[in-house]
């Protein structure tokens, strides 16, 4: 899988480097501003899309699946040609007109972290581009978890820190504050306040941003495929109506000339 | 000048297979009645487009509804992924689907702006009550068609809005809960509600609404349309017998609305390409979600056009109480003819009470449509209780204003100024 992942990643810094450098870099100092993180999605970067996929199938698949989308389709939508399917993308036993499934046994799943990963088809138009960008760039260590981790996007997620190797690893530190509860009285809650780095991963702030904001960018395509051939079209449709309708008053006008 | 002069309803029968079809079919009599002699008042401004772009909707919902239905399964297994078969696989399966679910918010953008014109020129006074009883009845079906259709994708808020609104029926005394099993098909909202629910919206209510809708323009050409002047042009007549204020439907009115029906679809078409679920309003981010009984969305709304009335519902501390509150705001409708004692017709000639009850009611309308899209707490709860009872002064307090209101002078002739 390393090897794979690795010649994508070549192909596509060849083919998509300088959008790379063009895309927006998120996330303020320490962590403490998460809330307005924005992942800047944009669906027709296509190296952007090349690099997301590459993520996904590199680090999500395991567990995740994306059960409405084919890899052909991928392949059509990415512009990679059907020998680049096959060497970067499809898992190895799959064909190109299957479904992209994790080969994870959903019971498996739901016995080993209490809760069957969910597909990841639909979650950037159920959950929105934002909130996942925030909840890949949210994780904390926290023994008490049993994955030894925590998220503050998601509190209590049941999802290990697994990019924590690309990323390494932070601490959350917690400020308390006074806060009236629902009978009035007032009682401290603890409250994020921000990160501190505790090792370093293989990727730098930067680096890793750019691969969490690829890898969101993805995951907005694939919750509607059509999205990119759909704006595309409506302006030609838009530009037509409008040459409809103003065709459409001139008539009305030459008809009502005679009502006084 | 005098009105322009219609073709002769008796135009000579053309031979070949026109004339052989027009023996056998009154085709020419039924354009001669219905529409270049159907004599419309010549004073229609923008609030008389609605009535005919009401009707261009219903025709886009059943034309995409056909295709839509051809791939569509019903079924707790198959309805979620069978509609994003629609959205993925099936050759402009997505266009089709999200001009039906534009379509569907543009129906009830249309039909409350259509509503709003009867209460703006008074269209719901005699002679034309009838003509309103059946636009209700109109308004009634295509509520039970959007809520139908609106669980069919079967999403979370599909499960969790069908949920809501079927346990309304639950307060009903003595029966109720019987009630509420018999219209499920289970004892949740399952596989067996989705069958009948599909069964509903693709063949019961639609036609009901295409008969309605028959109906209601049988009425409407019986008395003749009202106009922003509030004047019976019929009350006028010229020497060939038509009235004096009014113009042939057709092709004055027809090339009028296609005009109209320009400026609507380029509206629709902005939200299919560009924006097709507004910002979660028209599409709700939750149902992109499978439907999940264990699973609550954090708050529980039904979609924009039923609003108003959930915030009333809410806004009630008693449910059953609530419940009543929310039928009888739609019920009040119903009796516009007769609480209404102003012996005018339109806004128009109508005096400051009539005119400022008419702004409190569409701001309260308003204002209780987006109460209903929040939480229901704090702030919230108190505003939709000051804008409910501003919703049901507007009906309740209506016999007295409308008595009591100054009016104006009616014209006799409507109010036009043609091109120069």
């Amino acid at each position: 899988m390393g090897t794979r992942s690795g010649a994508l990643l070549l192909a596509c810094l060849l083919a998509g480097g300088a959008a790379a450098a063009a895309e927006p870099q998120a996330g303020g100092g320490a962590g403490s501003d998460w809330m307005s993180w924005r992942a800047h999605d944009d669906v027709t970067n296509t190296a952007s899309l090349q690099r997301g996929a590459r993520n996904f199938m590199g680090y999500c698949l395991g567990c995740h699946g994306l059960k409405y989308e084919r890899y052909s389709r991928l392949g059509i939508d990415l512009g990679l040609t059907p020998e680049e399917l096959q060497k970067f993308l499809i898992s190895p036993g799959d064909k190109p007109a299957d479904y992209i499934l994790t080969s994870m046994p959903a019971a498996d799943a739901a016995s080993w972290f209490g809760k069957t990963p969910p597909d990841l088809s639909l979650m950037a138009r159920a959950r929105g581009a934002d909130y996942i960008y925030q909840f890949l760039k949210t994780f904390y260590v926290d023994s008490s978890r049993a994955t030894g981790a925590n998220n503050v996007r998601l509190a209590a997620t049941s999802m290990p820190a697994v990019l924590s190797e690309l990323e390494g690893l932070k601490r959350a530190v917690f400020k308390d504050e006074q806060e009236k509860g629902g009978d009035g009285k007032l009682m401290t809650v603890h409250v994020f306040d921000h990160f501190e780095q505790i090792a370093p991963g293989r990727l730098s702030a930067a680096e890793y941003d750019d691969f969490v904001h690829d890898t969101v960018n993805f995951l907005d395509y694939v919750g509607e495929p059509t999205q990119a051939e759909r704006r595309a079209l409506g302006i030609w449709v838009v530009l037509f109506l409008l040459v409809f309708t103003w065709l459409a008053w001139l008539l009305k006008q030459q008809y009502w000339k005679d009502v006084h | 000048m005098a009105p322009p002069v219609p073709p002769p309803a008796a135009t000579p029968k053309p031979g070949g297979l026109r004339g052989w079809l027009y023996k056998r079919f009154p085709i020419q009599e039924f354009i001669a009645d219905q529409l270049t002699g159907y004599y419309a008042p010549k004073n229609f401004n923008f609030w008389y487009f609605f009535g005919s772009l009401a009707l261009v909707v219903l025709v886009l919902q059943l034309a995409t509804g056909i295709f839509l239905t051809m791939f569509y399964k019903p079924g707790e297994a198959t309805s979620f992924d069978s509609v994003e078969f629609i959205m993925r696989e099936v050759q402009w399966g997505w266009l089709i689907r999200y001009m039906h679910s534009t379509g569907a918010s543009v129906f009830f953008i249309v039909v409350y702006l259509h509503m709003f014109r009867a209460l703006l020129y008074g269209s719901y006074k005699a002679p034309r009550e009838l003509l309103w009883l059946l636009g209700m009845l109109v308004y009634l079906a295509l509520m039970a068609e959007a809520f139908f259709g609106y669980v069919l994708p079967w999403g979370n808020m599909s499960f969790w809005g069908a949920q809501v609104i079927v346990n309304l029926f639950g307060t009903i005394p003595v029966i109720g809960s019987d009630l509420v099993l018999w219209i499920r098909g289970d004892y949740g909202i399952a596989d067996a509600t989705l069958g009948r629910f599909f069964a509903l919206h693709v063949a019961a209510v639609p036609l009901a609404i295409l008969l309605l809708v028959a109906l209601h323009l049988v009425a409407l050409h019986q008395t003749g349309s009202n106009n922003p002047d509030g004047i019976e042009i019929k009350e006028r007549v010229g020497a060939d017998g038509h009235p004096l204020d009014g113009i042939p439907f057709h092709p004055y009115y027809t090339v009028k609305d296609i005009m109209g029906v320009g400026v609507m679809l380029i509206f629709i078409a902005i939200v299919v390409f560009f924006v097709p679920s507004f910002g979660g309003v028209f599409l709700e981010a939750p149902n992109f979600e499978p439907a999940n009984p264990m699973s609550t969305p954090e708050h529980i709304a039904p979609v924009w056009y039923f609003t108003p009335y959930y915030a009333i519902l809410r806004a009630v501390p008693d449910q059953r109480a609530g419940a009543l509150l929310m039928f009888l705001a739609v019920a009040l409708f119903v009796f516009l003819p007769w609480l209404d004692r102003s012996p005018v017709k339109s806004m128009r000639y109508r005096g400051l009470l009539s005119r400022g009850a008419l702004a409190i009611f569409a701001v309260s309308f308003v204002a209780l449509g987006y109460l209903g899209l929040q939480p229901a707490e704090g702030l919230y709860v108190i505003l939709a209780r000051v804008f409910g009872v501003g919703y049901f002064s507007f009906f309740l307090l209506m016999p007295w204003y409308s008595r009591i209101d100054k009016v104006k002078p009616v014209p006799e002739r409507v109010r036009f100024h043609g091109h120069a």
